[in-house]
């Protein structure tokens, strides 16, 4: 059993689509999670479908959201104050150092995190490997395991198929609930979440299929270190 | 936000002519625009908090998409396709474009006050 996780995302609503079952599981194991959320996705084009949010009032109200995706989920959360889509230019040693900060006050047995290079948005890989880089910076003995995402076109291509395949059928309920906790990001593709009832049952059947298998790569130190 | 009233816009911007005021300016198609199709390309740009003086200015548009030109002393900001706007916290002009899903293409907003990091 995992002593405590940390989960190492930029944007609210990343841990609810990529890692809220897995969350919801170790909960109800009684492992403790914490959420370190890098920035409040002030950038984000999605403003609510009808539109609700405008580019100023989007940092606060995505900001209720991830509470409430946290409260939802029962998992601590830490903002770690960054601006959307700055990570990749903001000194990768200081976020990493930030990053071992927090790492070295919870001593957390797993962290899970961006694959670096291979989950699309920037600010994801930059993130990613901030994280990396602050667990590799501590001592051998005390680091934890880390999951990394991969969602890049062609990542199981380069990297292999996942070594983690969690299933998560039995926490999707909790799932979709933090997913639709990020009311004004649930749109355009993933609107349909939010009339899961109203669908055809092989479309509702695909949509959950997408989501409750949560995929990450265990990350090999030394295997990347000599890279 | 709601759709542009060209006369309101118009009054707005002449408000702000000749003084110091902040400008967001901003264009964007998404940061999974090529991931999720791979013949798109992703492109954005956005400035924040630049701090400009200008003396003459104009919205332009068919009654749903609208053109914002700024006159400025060495040159000009510009942005296309705004449809809608809001005033925030009362000194904030907020214009910008949104799809049919709603989701934001261009800003340019425009303050007396900076707006927040
Ligand atoms: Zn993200």
């Amino acid at each position: 059993m995992e002593k405590h996780v940390v989960v190492i995302f930029p944007h609210p609503d990343d841990e609810a689509f990529g890692a809220a079952g897995s969350v919801a599981k170790f909960r109800a194991e009684g492992v403790p999670v914490t959420y370190l959320c890098g920035t409040l996705g002030q950038m984000g084009r999605n403003m609510g479908n009808p539109t609700f949010a405008n580019r100023e009032s989007l940092p606060e109200i995505r900001k209720k959201e991830l509470k409430q995706a946290c409260a939802t989920l029962d998992m601590e959360l830490k903002m770690l104050g960054y601006r959307d889509k700055t990570i990749e230019f903001e000194d990768k040693q200081e976020v990493a150092d930030h990053l071992r900060g927090y790492l070295e006050e919870i001593k957390p047995s797993l962290v899970i995190t961006h694959y670096p290079g291979y989950a699309v948005h920037p600010d994801h890989n930059s993130l990613g490997a901030a994280a990396i880089q602050a667990v590799e910076d501590m001592n051998p003995e005390e680091r934890p395991k880390i999951w990394a995402q991969a969602f890049s076109n062609g990542h199981e291509e380069a990297l292999g198929a996942p070594d983690i395949k969690h299933d998560i059928h039995d926490y999707f309920d909790k799932k979709l609930q933090t997913i639709l906790s990020h009311d004004s990001q649930v749109a355009g593709m993933f609107g349909w979440y939010k009339q899961l009832d109203d669908l055809d049952e092989e479309v509702k059947k695909e949509l959950i299929e997408n989501q409750a298998i949560e995929r990450f790569y265990l990350w090999e130190f030394d295997k990347n270190d000599e890279k | 936000m709601k759709p542009i009233e060209i006369e309101k816009v118009q009054q707005m911007l002449d408000n702000y002519l000749d003084k110091e005021v902040y400008i967001h300016l901003e264009t964007t198609n998404g940061a999974y625009a090529n991931h999720l199709d791979a013949n798109a390309y992703t492109v954005g740009a956005y400035i924040r908090n630049t701090k400009v003086t200008y003396k003459q200015a104009k919205i332009i548009g068919d009654g749903s998409s609208y053109r914002v030109g700024l006159k400025m002393e060495l040159g000009w900001i510009y942005a296309e396709g705004l449809t809608d706007w809001t005033i925030y916290q009362e000194n904030q002009l907020l214009l910008a474009g949104h799809d049919r899903e709603g989701r934001l293409m261009v800003a340019l907003e425009i303050s007396e006050t900076p707006f927040q990091q």
